[in-house]
């Protein structure tokens, strides 16, 4: 498998490490107990398109936020995950899904 | 006539006849509900429950639906290991009950299932390792299990041929787990489905579940692609379709699927003669009755669902091979697979009701399931019947993780692909 | 060893061999001649060789059934000592002068094999049987049974040792990558060669040209693998082409990267000095061209195993590329014009053909006008319906259309089934192929991305169509990499027809196929009878047929059986071949070493080795070293006289509570930390609060994973205003800067800092002990204050030393005495161990190591690795009070879970054994005095131990349930592992100077 750094280019799987599901976001401090179990445990474990984390540790150490079928491997987008952090904000989107 | 008991008579009579008796091993049932239980998922865990149901608590109208042919997943792909050398006092008594219940399983299912107890060594290559396996190895007497503690020496004698020359992580030592080893994985399936087969489950092939109907917040059928069959209470064992089977319900689960690679080298004459795991990086070994070494490691660490995996970690898993064990250098690796993990997020296996009534979980066992198969059967086979925990399955709840009561092997916290 | 025997079956040059030269390999003790250009089986058999294995389950003698890696039944163990490699096909191995060989699974010999008896109780030892008995007594599986099965088990030996030639790992990234080098993959490097596109073209033979090399047949009336040479230099022109031979691409994985065994020194004596035995290559190839030719199916008919039944397709080859013979009376026995085409070869070369057996009816196919060209009797509709001849073949009993039976003398038989696409590429991935009816084969359906199959891998089978086939797999590919390639000019080719009726098996109306064994996998002995069996015992899924008979599990995988036995399966279930299945095949595409795949890492340099500054000093002092994580580290520092390491250890720790030792910490992750909101990050990162940390203070931090339970900790100084010098411990270096990273770029985007690791920059060494400050006072530039007021505990500084070498002042204590941590540069770190050991002497400095550092810090009761282990939370630490409740942190919600804040839970204390000469063990487990040893009562367990020459016992940190309010209790200190126990008082994690007075001295 190879990802496209949106900063190094197109690298090997051995250059990355894996994180887990891209689409979860951490509560606010005072959201629910339950907002919080959720958040650090629950996950939706799509078998399909995938929204995923996984951090460029051999390289520019960026973090990035994957979209990738989890039954063939075939990737979609890679963009870098301050960038998607930071168009959240701006949009306050929010949620899940990343435009 | 029909020969229906295994043995070596049996076996000597159907040759003077040309094999020509033998009854197929499981009938090809087709579904006849209501049941009182329904098993989604024609693994090792669901047919050993499917059997329990049966034989120890009395079930009756019992199905297990499978959506392709039965034992096809984790229990036919899996590297044969059984073990009970856990740390934690949740997992422990469980996977002790399982060794006993290996112990017996042959004879009670009337199936050679090749349990080989040859030993389980774990190596390890510093004195923080060895502490850890002290505790473990403590931990296990603790609980009734066996364990011993080898020196290098110890270590060397017994498996002369690791590498005591350069390696680069010196081997200080192992705990070895005597009790354990391996168990023809394929057999334990077909054995289970006999044995429950025989008492009257209906194992049903090619039948994929496609929904289940909720009345009243309560489960009472499963819609499946050969029409919807009517139960009482159903069990899920999907162990890697977990989560998709669960969103069904409406249920998001505390699992990750993940894929770990498994390696068959050509047939050797036999020279090891029990389980090996490094401890200094991702790999563990044994070699088959068949002479075929079977060997694993790290899972590749992210989800899928496609039961194959990539260069790095086979790269990964014969460097490891190649630290422990010099002499293999040259045998060659036949074939490489991969299997769909349940990883839960602390490491540990899920037997519990769900929030919908009459539906029930099996799930969460990561990549090692195999060796849990009896005791996950038998477990998961007493909450149905009973609606109550197994004494030695207390701590498999699906709220600990609400209440933080988590069973964290490792040490790594709520990230599944580091369990 | 006897003389060697004459070539007497070498009956003609052969294009691949260079008959000028002799070669003198042995096998089995006795020695043969061949030449360069042969394998180890076409030389074997130009001596007439037949016999050159057993099989697995009934010892069966075998000969050569194929002339490619397909091979099941010609396995040896090839060379011997250290490189013996068990398993071996012999078709596939080149020879080479001094070649040594034996065969395997015999005994005593080949030719007299004692387990050839197992053959008489094939009606027991059916597929299966071990799964119907064995079972009595229970405990009999390991005493009796089971090495009796193991005894039997396996084929070849591995070595004895370690192999040693060197393997090695290369990448190589292409635009177009063909795979195999027949008619179709030529031409299509050659298309895509000659637009300009990078292109790899691997071939696992010696030499290009595929079939073109095992056939007669002509391209633009030349002999076809002259062709095949003329287009190899071509290509060896053309600069972003790549031609490499020996090398199979035996793997497709993930975003076009390929798996490739490149076989650079197999087919000599030994690799050259410094040369790989075996290169594995990853092959990153934006396209692919899967031109992997087919592989010929046997038929399966009552003793179809004899020495001298072969493969049609592999008769050719032996003639034509190896100018041998297998035989000198033949007889065909085809579905198939291919196959026809192995009789007027061997008429050509003057082998007599008996018959052809053709399973067409009378009229298909050109049977009758070759077998009359030929001489031979013809039967159209008919089978081979026995074969005679105990270790090789004597005769056929052929039958007729009408069922009439003759026996028919023969040392030859040549077989085909009909050709399988070599489709294994094309589903590694998950793509499942697609029976088609018409070809009686399997082809790719929906391909990997990226990949076209072509030539034979795609079931065409005439040359001139595959060459066609190829040329625009290969110019499709190379246009859409961008590059305008056209079509090239292709060689005429001679047309043929393969007019195939399907033809698995002989079996149907045969007598004789009741009582004798028709082998379906030759290697695992897997007979039509025993997929009768599975399949009335219910095994009908191909993967349960696989399983239960072990059919296509041997090391061919399946290679030449798998499609037969799917076919009678389904003949026997009344189902088609699609309804039936098909399996998937698994990579690799051929067996490869696993060393091949290790590369060089093995060994010593199985990992990297990190080497902190100072190593070299600590080597000349004698340093004992251990390895912590990658880091190698010094782990004591033994003096002449000290008996042992604890004498040493003891000592060390002396000198720092007495003295002054240093101890070089480098191995600490250190992370700088720069922005106007660090100090807003780092009370986000950990527990405790950091916004009113001063400029040129440290504090001690604890973090959390968001779980809630303790991930690290270390301590992080203020360096500037907005500048900040974080430790981690040396175990998580790489894991907390992924945290830090994950926090900034992920959760808090919006925070203005910055890091990265400085832990290979600044040699960082700890000074401990109570004339630390005197030591350093001889070392930092005169214009800095030591003094405790000037520079209390807990205070950091930039400064020079040395005058002036910039430099890190930390006043920091693991030891709990006055203590100093300093760094450096990383290139003068050596330089200030050994000025140290200059300006410390008259102080009585002495280095310690890491099981010093280990005492001390247990004596002082702070937690370290045992403690971390990622399973305990800060309440077990006993700092739970650090949890700010005024913020949010990492972990801040989780942690306040009832689990995590249960005052039951095992928390961290400190323990002395009541007799202070028992020893402790860390790992072993605490119960209350005079409980039973079960589970019910542990309720703790052992961290951390050491032999504290401060307090003169053995002490140790641990986790016991409600340990702080159990404080003076005595408890059993159960390893249970030795049968031993300890009685041991419950007492404070801090063992010395529990006020911490000597810290601010």
């Amino acid at each position: 498998m190879r990802l496209t750094c949106p900063s190094c280019g197109s690298r090997g799987l051995e250059e990355f490490t894996y994180r887990g599901d891209a689409s979860v976001r951490r509560p606010a401090a005072d959201a629910s107990e339950q907002a919080w179990v959720d958040y650090v445990y629950l996950r939706d474990n799509p078998c399909g398109r995938h929204q995923e984390l996984w951090y460029h540790g051999a390289g520019c150490r960026s973090w990035l936020v994957v979209t990738r079928d989890t039954r063939t491997h075939e990737i979609f987008d890679v963009r870098n995950a301050r960038d998607v952090a930071l168009t959240e904000r701006q949009t306050d989107a929010g949620q899940g899904e990343i435009a | 006539m029909q020969t229906n008991r295994y043995s070596l008579f049996s076996l000597l009579w159907e040759a003077c006849r040309g094999n020509t008796g033998w009854k197929p091993a499981w009938r090809k049932a087709e579904p006849s509900g209501p049941y009182d239980f329904i098993i989604v998922g024609g693994g090792g865990h669901g047919l050993a429950t499917a059997y329990y149901l049966a034989k120890r608590y009395g079930g009756k109208r019992i199905a297990v639906v499978e959506k392709g042919w039965i034992g096809g997943g984790n229990v036919g792909r899996n590297t044969t290991i059984v073990r009970s050398n856990y740390l934690l006092p949740g997992n422990e008594p469980f996977y002790e009950c399982s060794m006993k219940l290996w112990e017996g399983l042959e004879q009670d299912i009337n199936y050679n299932a090749m349990v080989s107890q040859r030993g389980v060594l774990n190596l390890f290559h510093n004195d923080a390792q060895r502490a850890a396996y002290i505790r473990r190895g403590n931990s296990m007497i603790l609980h009734g299990a066996d364990a011993v503690l080898l020196d290098a020496e110890a270590v060397r004698e017994k498996i002369p041929f690791l590498n005591f020359n350069d390696a680069r992580f010196p081997i200080k030592g192992g705990l070895l787990q005597p009790r354990g080893g391996t168990v023809r994985h394929d057999a334990v399936a077909w054995g289970y489905a006999r044995a429950a087969d025989r008492l009257g489950v209906d194992i049903i092939e090619n039948c994929e579940m496609t929904g289940l109907r909720i009345e009243q917040g309560r489960a009472v059928g499963i819609e499946t692609t050969k029409g919807f069959i009517a139960a009482g209470k159903i069990g899920l064992a999907c162990a890697g379709n977990s989560s998709r089977v669960a969103a069904m319900a409406g249920l998001r689960l505390p699992i990750e699927s993940h894929v770990l690679q498994a390696f068959v080298s050509e047939g050797l004459k036999p020279f090891i003669d029990c389980v090996v795991t490094f401890g200094a990086g991702h790999f563990y070994i044994s070699q088959s009755d068949k002479g075929g070494l079977v060997f694993g490691g790290d899972i590749d660490g992210y989800n899928s669902y496609a039961q194959r995996g990539n260069l790095p970690v086979i790269e990964d898993v014969c460097e490891g091979g190649m630290a422990l064990m010099p002499r293999i250098g040259r045998v060659r690796l036949l074939r490489h697979w991969g299997g769909l993990m349940d990883m839960s997020m602390d490491g540990s296996p899920i037997i519990d009701h769900t929030p919908v009534d009459g539906l029930y979980l099996n799930a969460g066992w990561c990549y090692g399931g195999f060796k849990a198969t009896p005791a996950s059967g038998l477990c998961f086979a007493h909450l149905l019947a009973r609606d109550e925990p197994h004494p030695v399955a207390t701590a498999y709840r699906l709220d600990r993780f609400a209440r933080g009561a988590v069973i964290d092997e490792k040490g790594m916290g709520a990230q599944p692909n580091l369990h | 060893m006897s003389a060697a025997p004459a070539q007497i079956f070498r009956v003609r040059s052969g294009n691949g061999v260079d008959t000028s030269q002799t070669l003198h390999f042995s096998f089995d003790g006795k020695t043969y001649t061949g030449h360069p250009g042969d394998t180890l089986a076409s030389a074997l058999l130009a001596h007439g060789v037949r016999l050159f294995g057993r099989s697995f389950k009934y010892h069966r003698p075998r000969g050569l059934l194929s002339a490619g890696p397909e091979e099941p039944n010609a396995l040896v163990e090839l060379r011997d000592g250290a490189r013996r490699e068990p398993n071996t096909r012999v078709t596939v191995v080149e020879l080479f002068d001094g070649l040594n060989a034996s065969s395997q699974n015999r005994w005593p010999s080949l030719s007299f094999d004692a387990l050839g008896m197992n053959g008489l109780f094939t009606s027991v030892l059916g597929a299966g049987f071990y799964y119907k008995t064995f079972m009595w007594p229970a405990s009999f599986w390991e005493k009796l049974y089971e090495p009796m099965i193991r005894r039997a088990a396996g084929l070849g030996r591995a070595a004895d040792e370690a192999d040693p030639d060197l393997y090695e790992k290369s990448t190589a990234f292409c635009d177009v990558l063909v795979v195999g080098s027949g008619p179709a993959g030529l031409a299509a490097a050659l298309a895509a060669g000659r637009s300009g596109a990078r292109v790899i073209l691997c071939e696992q033979d010696a030499l290009p040209g595929g079939r073109l090399r095992d056939e007669s047949a002509t391209l633009d009336g030349k002999a076809g693998w002259q062709w095949a040479e003329q287009v190899r230099q071509e290509l060896a022109g053309m600069p972003e082409v790549r031609v490499m031979t020996r090398t199979c691409v035996f793997g497709a994985y993930d975003g076009g990267t390929y798996g490739a065994l490149e076989r650079v020194a197999d087919h000599v004596a030994l690799p050259k000095d410094g040369q790989p035995r075996q290169r594995l290559w990853r092959i990153v190839a934006r396209e692919c061209v899967m031109a992997t030719g087919a592989i010929e199916r046997p038929v399966v008919f009552p003793n179809n195993d004899r020495p001298g039944v072969m493969l049609a397709g592999a008769v050719r080859t032996y003639l034509n590329r190896f100018g041998v013979s297998p035989g000198r009376k033949a007889v065909l026995y085809i579905c198939n014009d291919d196959g026809l085409r192995t009789a007027l070869d061997l008429r050509r070369a003057g082998v007599a053909i008996a018959a052809i057996v053709d399973s067409r009816p009378a009229g298909v196919g050109g049977g009758a006008q070759v077998a009359s060209q030929c001489g031979a009797a013809f039967f159209p509709g008919g089978a081979i319906a026995d074969c005679y001849g105990h270790s090789g073949v004597k005769a056929v009993l052929v039958r007729d259309a009408s069922g009439k039976a003759r026996s028919i003398a023969c040392d030859l038989v040549a077989m085909s089934g009909g050709w399988s696409p070599n489709v294994a590429l094309a589903t590694h991935l998950g793509n499942r192929p697609v029976w088609h009816d018409d070809l009686c084969a399997f082809l790719p359906s929906t391909l990997p991305p990226g990949m076209v199959a072509a030539g034979a891998a795609a079931g065409v089978f005439d040359t001139a169509e595959a060459l066609h086939d190829g040329a625009v797999a290969g110019q499709r590919a190379a246009v859409a990499c961008g590059f305008a390639a056209t079509l090239p000019v292709l060689p005429e080719a001679e047309p043929t027809r393969y007019a195939i009726r399907a033809l698995f098996h002989a079996l149907k109306g045969v007598p004789s196929a009741k009582k004798a064994k028709a082998f379906v996998d030759f290697q695992n002995d897997v007979t039509a009878k025993d997929v009768a069996l599975a399949a009335r015992e219910g095994f009908v899924s191909v993967e349960h047929l696989k399983r239960y008979t072990t059919l296509g599990m041997a090391t061919d995988q399946g290679k030449t059986s798998n499609i037969n036995a799917l076919a009678l399966l389904a003949e026997i279930t009344e189902r088609t071949i699609p309804q039936t299945g098909t399996t998937l095949i698994r990579p690799p595409v051929q067996p490869v070493a696993i060393e091949a795949l290790a590369g060089p890492h093995r060994g010593t340099h199985f990992k990297p080795t990190r080497l902190p500054p100072t190593h070299q000093w600590a080597e000349e002092q004698g340093a004992v070293f251990t390895a912590n994580g990658l880091w190698m580290r010094a782990q004591w520092f033994p003096r002449s006289g000290e008996t042992d390491w604890l004498e040493t250890v003891s000592r060390e720790v002396r000198t720092v509570r007495e003295a002054v030792g240093f101890c070089d910490v480098t191995t600490l992750g250190k992370i700088d930390i720069q922005g106007p909101d660090a100090a807003e990050f780092l009370n986000r990162i950990y527990v405790n609060a950091w916004l009113k940390l001063a400029v040129g203070r440290v504090r001690y931090g604890l973090m959390l994973r968001e779980d809630g339970f303790a991930y690290d900790d270390g301590t992080t100084a203020r360096l500037g205003e907005n500048h900040y010098v974080m430790t981690t411990t040396t175990a998580n270096a790489g894991g907390v800067m992924a945290h830090l990273e994950f926090c900034h770029q992920w959760l808090w985007p919006e925070l203005d800092v910055q890091f990265i690791s400085v832990t290979d920059e600044w040699a960082q060494i700890a000074v401990a002990g109570p004339k630390s400050r005197a030591v350093l006072e001889k070392i930092v530039d005169a214009s800095f204050d030591l003094s405790n007021e000037a520079f209390p505990y807990m205070a950091a500084a930039e400064l020079t030393v040395c005058g002036g070498v910039a430099a890190r002042l930390f006043r920091l204590s693991f030891s709990g005495e006055l203590a100093y941590e300093l760094a450096v540069p990383a290139r003068y770190g050596d330089a200030l161990a050994r000025l140290l050991m200059k300006v410390g002497e008259p102080f009585g400095i002495a280095p310690y190591g890491t099981e010093a550092l280990g005492v001390l810090r247990i004596e002082k009761g702070h937690p370290a690795g045992p403690e971390l282990n990622g399973q305990t939370t800060a309440h077990d630490l006993g700092m739970g009070r650090l949890l700010s409740t005024k913020k949010d942190f990492i972990g801040s919600r989780m942690a306040q879970r009832p689990a995590l804040t249960d005052p039951a839970r095992p928390t961290l204390i400190g323990i002395q054994p009541v007799n202070p000469e028992d020893m402790l063990v860390a790992g072993s487990h605490l119960l209350p005095q005079g409980a039973s040893a079960t589970a019910t009562s542990d309720q703790g367990w052992l961290s951390s131990v050491a032999w504290s020459p401060s307090v003169g016992s053995w002490i140790g940190l641990g986790f016991l349930t409600n340990g702080p309010a159990r404080k003076g209790e005595i408890v059993s200190v159960h390893n249970l592992l030795a049968g031993t126990i300890i009685a041991a008082r419950i007492v404070d994690p801090v063992f010395v100077d529990p006020k911490g007075e000597r810290l601010h001295g």
